[in-house]
């Protein structure tokens, strides 16, 4: 896997090496098999690993997600692909009451090691239900894992780490990332669940994950040029959040913003700035700001641009963070 | 001419609908499969014979007896306040004894919360049922330990487990079969329709049985169906057969069958058990509000224990003394479970935390130790 590979790329070999690896990893989806799905992520697998186990499944996503449940309990080790984020809601039932609730409601005596892998987040300029950020519905959800990957190395090894876990993962892929390129090493040098400081900065963190944590550092490498050293982390893991990391980062920058797509009302950064809150209380120089979508539906394509957080709108968090 | 009287002569001219199309979820004939009448006699059905030896009907009779005391007894202690809620399956022995029975040992059930009978014939403790009624628990029991799913509450949603067990059971080569328990209500889900479509383009072995026991709490079943309820199995292309819920012997052979034809790989079949619910859909529920008592009356006189006891009595397979010690076991039966739920013990609190996940999870880990801290402030407190 030496040398730059897109993090469709990535994400393809990581299915390849866990299907060579465990005999009882399967993939399911709709149109996952010869069309190598919508995004080719699994591209040449059915052809490589046969219709058993790269399953084109029926058009139906409740179907997918419950009958995945009962691969689990027999045994398997089932990824689901959800062809696109606003098509996973009418697996809703299955995945926050069954899934997320089985291992707890046997008392530990079942395991439910399924990854549910989601292209999610907008950017592409797609029609409507094509662009949703809803990792806050699952990262509600206690019994679900909820990661998402910003880079072609995070992408292929977290992948491959959500897998291997025996409880059930969101996996949520940055769909506008997809062709970003990037290294891949020869191994995790994280666990799932740790954030990673992507930009060592002084002045400011800025707190970002999947899709926006390139918006982030190209607005960290801006406001270089007024003299502005921000420091950026890349969340990497919503559910658990990795607060150790987090928080020794807001203690010694004293400023964090929070970036994200979702909208700002009860999203991802609404419980990060009030646990930084509680736990940096006498270290931040300024309140922990936050910087997403706005409570409207996903708009039309035409106008995403101006719901989307951009290098502007982070900017501008920033000097307002900076100025108390 | 009037738009109305256009419309009336419309309708005059529309051709006739034929009977056996017009039969809704609630007519019951003619496609009812019976072994055993409401009289107690055998019948014979082409195709699906049964033969039985006297031992094998006494043992059928004791369930019976065994999971209606059982339910009885779940009944009576939720109206002493020992458990929240009951779920009774009174009046539908017969089709959880018969296609408990029919299933072999590697085959697996997936319930909805009414399965009791199902549960005894996989030798689940009954005890184990009671824990998420009396709310200790949300399931508790091992499901692999005796091939029995854990109860699901959002209708139709097992269907799906099922299904995909089943498929999983394809996979393995396995000589195994799945039923999956659901009600006349459940068949307008979604997911039971989408676990018909997956097992039948996989070829699953998965038997559907579906228990329409006429009422989804208030809501007959001609609100949920036009056509009785096992002819959607042939829209989907697998067969749907109509057997008579209360007939025990009909429901053994039936799914038996079924079992047989699922785990040969001919993929699945839907199994409706015309059956009663004889109580109240929950104990919440007061179906005096919604149905006549005649009703309930009329399927009185079907009900599966008196027709079987009435075969053994006029055959001379069971005698009194048979009898009466199937009434001893179920007294002794009601006295365990009783007292088995009244010293079933709170669990401790912290089992909030057990079991969330099964790997650990930084905030479940925070938050129990919050808990616990909190929790021994207050026993620092009485000792001071």
């Amino acid at each position: 896997m030496a040398g730059q590979l897109s993090i469709a790329k990535a994400l393809n070999e990581a299915l390849r090496k866990s299907l060579e690896n465990d005999p009882k990893t399967l993939l399911m989806g709709e149109d996952i098999g010869k069309l190598g799905g919508v995004f080719r992520i699994t591209d040449g697998l059915q052809k490589d690993f046969g219709e058993d186990r790269v399953i084109d499944s029926p058009l139906a996503e409740s179907g997918i997600m419950g009958t995945a449940i009962g691969l689990a309990l027999r045994g398997y080790r089932p990824v689901v692909e959800i062809q696109f984020d606003g098509f996973v809601y009418p697996a809703f039932d299955q995945i926050v009451s069954q899934l997320a609730k089985m291992h707890a409601r046997a008392l530990g005596h079942v395991k439910m090691p399924v990854t549910v892998r989601i292209p999610y987040a907008g950017g592409i300029g797609a029609v409507e239900h094509h662009s949703e950020s809803h990792e806050a519905y699952f990262a509600h959800t206690a019994g679900l894992r909820v990661v998402t990957p910003s880079n072609a190395h995070d992408a292929h090894w977290m992948l491959r780490q959500a897998i291997e876990s025996d409880d059930p993962v969101i996996f949520l892929e940055p769909k506008r990332r997809y062709w970003d390129k990037g290294e891949v090493g020869a191994a995790a040098d994280l666990g799932l669940h740790d954030a990673r400081i992507v930009r060592p900065g002084t002045d400011a963190t800025l707190i970002a994950y999947g899709p926006m944590v390139k918006v982030c550092l190209e607005a960290a490498a801006a406001a270089e040029e007024d003299g502005r050293r921000l420091e950026v982390v890349d969340l990497r893991s919503l559910s658990p959040v990795d607060f150790t990391t987090l928080e020794e980062s807001v203690k010694r920058t004293g400023r964090a913003v929070v970036v994200h797509e979702a909208p700002v009302f009860l999203g991802m950064g609404a419980e990060l700035a009030a646990r930084l809150t509680e736990r940096c209380f006498y270290h931040l120089e300024a309140p922990v700001l936050r910087v997403g979508g706005y409570y409207a539906p996903y708009p039309p394509s035409r106008v995403e641009e101006a719901f989307l957080p951009d290098l502007d709108r982070v900017l501008d968090a920033v000097d307002r963070a900076l100025a108390y | 001419m009037t738009v109305k009287s256009t419309a009336r002569a419309r309708k005059k001219a529309a051709p006739a609908v034929p009977d056996t199309l017009r039969a809704t979820g609630t007519d019951a004939q003619p496609e009812l499969v019976q072994l055993l009448t409401p009289e107690g006699e055998r019948v014979e059905h082409p195709d699906y014979p049964l033969t039985t030896t006297p031992e094998e009907l006494r043992s059928l009779y004791r369930d019976l007896v065994l999971v209606r005391r059982f339910d009885g007894e779940a009944t009576a202690l939720q109206r002493q306040g020992e458990l929240g809620l009951w779920a009774s399956l009174l009046g539908q022995e017969a089709a959880q004894v018969g296609s408990g029975r029919a299933m072999r040992t590697g085959d697996y059930a997936f319930p909805t919360y009414r399965e009791h009978g199902v549960a005894w014939c996989r030798d689940v403790d009954p005890l184990n049922l009671l824990g998420m009624f009396r709310g200790v628990n949300h399931g508790g029991w091992d499901p692999n330990e005796k091939n029995f799913h854990l109860y699901t509450i959002v209708i139709g949603a097992q269907t799906l487990h099922a299904t995909g067990y089943a498929m999983g059971i394809t996979k393995d080569g396995a000589d195994d079969a799945v039923i999956a328990y659901f009600g006349d209500g459940a068949s307008s889900q979604g997911d039971v329709n989408e676990a018909f479509t997956f097992a039948s383009v996989y070829n699953a072995p998965v038997v559907f049985f579906c228990q329409n026991n006429q009422w989804a709490i208030s809501e007959p079943t001609t609100t949920q169906t036009k056509i009785p309820l096992y002819r959607r199995a042939s829209g989907f292309g697998f067969p749907g057969v109509r057997v008579d819920g209360n007939d025990v012997l009909a429901c053994l052979a039936v799914t038996r069958w079924a079992l047989d034809h699922a785990r040969s790989g001919n993929g699945p079949v839907l199994i409706e058990a015309f059956t009663y619910r004889m109580g109240a859909h929950t104990t919440s529920d007061d179906p005096t509000r919604y149905r006549l008592a005649e009703e309930t009356e009329a399927w009185k006189a079907k009900d599966p224990i008196l027709r079987l006891r009435t075969l053994l009595e006029k055959e001379g397979l069971a005698d009194e003394e048979f009898f009466a010690a199937v009434d001893a076991e179920s007294e002794q039966l009601g006295l365990r479970v009783r007292e088995g739920v009244r010293s079933m013990p709170d669990p401790d609190p912290t089992l909030i935390f057990d079991h969330v996940y099964s790997e650990p999870h930084a905030l479940v880990d925070e938050e129990r130790a919050e808990y616990v801290e909190y929790a021994a402030s207050f026993e620092a407190g009485e000792n001071h």
